[in-house]
């Protein structure tokens, strides 16, 4: 990176800037700060306003004037967010924020920390197979994670972390760093995964699984389903089929059948039996019925008992979202023949569509506040470690609330939709820059040994901001390519 | 690594692109579906703009001369053709026209996709405007970006030739040869506009005067197109008389620029003192008695007395400190009919 007289060359535009230490690119947003680009965004004020539900507001814009006031409501909320970092953090965090909340002398500590290790959570809402557990996961064909669990419905990828970033290959620390970056700044993101399929998550959107938008997540299991509606399929029809991948209902079997005296009919079903109207391996994984690799449901019926079944027996089968159905009769030689679907079971099977709730796919970021960076925190980084335990300390991540860890560390997990737009930066390391506040009550910061002596009132910084941020409409104004 | 242009809609219903170094504020009115519309083919068009000039930006970087290669791009094109008519006496090259170019090429693609009563393309304070006959933008003017209080207002009807306005300035986020606080021109194109203010602001100047600090552009940013040419880094205190001497220089520029046709109109400020030039602009106090007014000027410049939005820039961080050249803000809602 580094050019003859420490100029550093951007790359986050075509632009392609040459910068001298100590200036930006000619977007002001990149920075060389002692030989590294960094990102130098302006703190970006949140006002917390519970009435507009997280409704996130750019400090001064829309031709408001700020009034002077700090606490009163909307209280400004100063997050981490442009605010900088230095790496390691032998100094005091960036911005050591102090403001009276409810008389309370309240401490926050604004930094950005520089994630080396850091990951990613996608949750995928989808019945379809994306891939083996354990199968690599691909962005532009390099490794960026793996397949991980697949829990209630939803596919669960795990991205990014140390193996990837700064353990693989060169280009794979970048394309991981890149796939990191784009997901927790909610861009759209295609991966693929070995033997399996391609999707591109979007964190807040629909799945899009191998070209096709994932619309419903599915209202439960196979067997779940028949519990939710057996009580509406009873004296409609004779058996019921659920088809699902992982488990597949019957509904004459099944206990909720059975409880309804539903009779039985004979129906030999293909996988193994786990318990009585609950099936496993009906089928291989797919993307075709309930996540099976079937389009014919039939394939996963082996045959009727004929000592038990009888012409004319009515056989609804139907996937856990609704979306394919059909509906049979037993012929005189007891071989399912498709019929249309009666009106009344029409309704039933609409009312599992309907019961399934948008796809989505989800992100949480996942970041660790190493010892390094609590020192810029405090002299003594396990000390805020117990205090972040001990709930004295509050920690956010641009603002968000986060997840801790239980365990060693402070390890948190945030959903990326939470933070303000482009919250997230990337060093060249390739690391991940994102946002983290500690905030705790002032005697309690003095008491874990914190920076006290770089403790700045928030009226400074907000003036301060003001200052830096002559391009606070930074997101209203600016920008323009002349050199 | 490249970062992908972006778009999003600001709380108030703007609209907010940004590729790299570019910021576009857009706003239009019009009938509820032509609006969304053009919205969408503002985000179509803008997402190549930025590739577009980069592949031509050592042409756009260097000096523009009678013999200069044409770029290929449209919005390179509409830079090099804006600036022609000038390089035979003036130092100048296409990127003096890249902010007002790329407002201009985002308005067309707007005003190409549906009809519009009004709109404009802010690109962080080169402004293309869109007007039918009966409209009017009203736009606040302002000279120090780090402490932005209105000097002026600037009306834009409808029924004038303007559709384009910049505003020039050392303070601004460009460098600048001159010393002028701020040149705000109107012109007929946005390009024009931008072009002609980087001209009008290098004009005012006082050569060689021991409080003005300059510095070879490049070593500040070392791909700057003005390249070893000293770009003012600072200026200090001035005597009435150089303020005048100053301001005269950019004035006769002003007057030079307005008699080829390049430009409408033009307010100068330095130091709090305000020249104009442009034979419909009409002073303060006649302002409401003339609504016909091309461009006047608020005479109620707002001193200490008026709310501070920001603090004083820190010099030591160099021009980068005093970025917001979002001078010129058009106003809307109430002011629209400000004029006429």
């Amino acid at each position: 990176m580094a050019e003859t007289d420490d100029k550093i060359r951007c790359d986050a535009c075509p632009v392609l800037c040459y910068i001298r230490p100590g200036m930006t690119g000619a977007c002001d947003r990149y920075a060389n700060r002692n030989g590294e680009l960094v990102r130098v965004d302006p703190h970006i004020l949140l006002e917390r306003t519970l009435s507009d539900g997280g409704e996130i507001v750019p400090f001064m814009t829309g031709g408001r004037e700020w009034t002077g006031d700090i606490v009163n409501a909307p209280t400004p909320f100063v997050t981490a967010i442009g605010a900088g970092t230095t790496y390691p953090d032998y100094k005091p965090a960036p911005f050591i924020v102090s403001s009276n909340i409810d008389g309370v002398d309240m401490v926050t500590v604004v930094t950005e920390g520089i994630y080396s290790y850091c990951g990613v959570k996608v949750k995928i809402d989808t019945d379809r197979h994306l891939g083996a557990e354990c199968a690599t996961v691909r962005a532009k064909g390099e490794p960026v994670g793996h397949v991980t669990t697949g829990e209630y419905g939803s596919q669960m990828l795990s991205l990014g972390g140390v193996n990837h970033l700064t353990h693989g290959g060169k280009k794979e620390g970048r394309v991981t760093c890149e796939t990191l970056l784009d997901l927790c700044n909610r861009k759209a993101v295609e991966l693929t995964v070995d033997n399996g399929a391609s999707v591109v998550v979007e964190a807040g959107k629909p799945p899009i699984v191998n070209g096709q938008v994932e619309e419903r997540m599915r209202v439960g299991c196979g067997s779940a389903t028949i519990g939710m509606f057996a009580k509406q399929w009873h004296d409609k029809v004779d058996e019921v089929v659920v088809v699902d991948d992982h488990i597949t209902g019957v509904l004459s079997e099944h206990q909720a059948g059975k409880l309804l005296g539903a009779r039985d009919t004979g129906i030999k079903m293909k996988g193994r039996r786990s318990t009585p109207g609950r099936y496993f391996h009906v089928a291989a994984p797919g993307t075709g019925w309930g996540g099976a690799d079937i389009s014919d449901p039939l394939e996963i019926v082996a045959g009727f008992d004929p000592k038990v079944a009888w012409p004319g027996l009515t056989m609804l089968m139907v996937s856990t979202t609704g979306e394919q159905h059909a509906f049979y009769r037993l012929d005189e030689s007891l071989k399912p023949v498709e019929a249309p679907l009666p009106e009344n079971l029409r309704l039933s099977v609409e009312r599992i569509r309907e019961n399934c709730e948008p796809a989505l796919c989800s992100v949480l970021f996942m970041g660790g506040a190493g010892g390094s960076l609590r020192a810029g925190v405090t002299e003594n980084p396990v000390r805020l470690t117990r205090s972040v335990r001990q709930a004295l300390t509050t920690v956010t991540a641009g603002g968000a609330p986060v997840v801790i860890w239980p365990g060693g560390g402070i390890t948190f997990m945030v959903d990326v939709t939470l933070l303000p737009d482009n919250a997230f930066g990337y060093v060249p390391t390739p690391a991940i820059v994102a946002p983290i506040e500690f905030t705790m009550r002032l005697d309690d910061y003095a008491a874990l040994g914190g920076h006290v002596d770089h403790v700045r009132p928030l009226s400074d910084i907000v003036e301060r901001l003001a200052k830096n941020n002559a391009k606070a409409s930074a997101r209203e104004a600016p920008a323009r390519i002349k050199a | 690594m490249r970062q992908k242009p972006q778009h999003r809609r600001l709380g108030d219903g703007r609209l907010h692109l940004h590729d790299g170094p570019i910021d576009l504020i857009i706003q239009i009115f019009g009938e509820r579906w032509a609006v969304e519309t053009a919205y969408a083919a503002a985000w179509r068009r803008f997402q190549t703009i930025l590739d577009e000039l980069c592949v031509e930006l050592p042409l756009l970087r260097a000096e523009a001369t009678p013999t200069s290669a044409r770029p290929a791009g449209r919005v390179a094109r509409r830079m090099a053709d804006v600036v022609a008519p000038f390089c035979e006496t003036r130092f100048i090259t296409p990127m003096a026209a890249v902010a007002g170019a790329v407002a201009e090429e985002i308005l067309s693609a707007l005003t190409d996709a549906a009809p519009l009563s009004r709109a404009y393309v802010n690109n962080g304070g080169d402004i293309a405007l869109h007007l039918l006959p009966g409209e009017s933008f009203t736009i606040g003017m302002v000279d120090r970006p780090d402490r932005p209080s209105l000097f002026g207002n600037a009306i834009v009807s409808g029924r004038d030739g303007v559709r384009g306005l910049a505003t020039s300035g050392w303070r601004g986020r460009s460098f600048s040869l001159g010393i002028a606080d701020a040149v705000t021109v109107l012109a007929t194109t946005a390009a024009a506009a931008d072009a002609a203010a980087t001209l009008v602001a290098n004009a005012v100047d006082l050569p060689g005067h021991p409080a003005i600090r300059r510095a070879p552009a490049i070593s500040r940013d070392p791909q700057s197109d003005l390249g070893e040419r000293r770009v003012t880094i600072s200026v200090g205190e001035l005597t009435p008389d150089e303020i005048d001497q100053a301001l005269s220089g950019g004035l006769a520029e002003a007057a030079r620029l307005k008699a080829m046709g390049a430009i409408e109109a033009a307010a100068l400020r330095l130091c709090g003192e305000t020249q104009l030039c442009g034979d419909n602009v009409i002073p303060a106090k006649a302002r409401t008695a003339a609504p016909q007014a091309l461009l006047s000027l608020d005479s109620r410049f707002r001193g200490n007395d008026s709310p501070v939005l920001f603090e004083g820039g820190d010099a030591s961080r160099g021009r980068r400190e005093t970025r917001n050249r979002g001078a010129l803000n058009p106003t809307t809602g109430s002011d629209r009919h400000a004029v006429g």
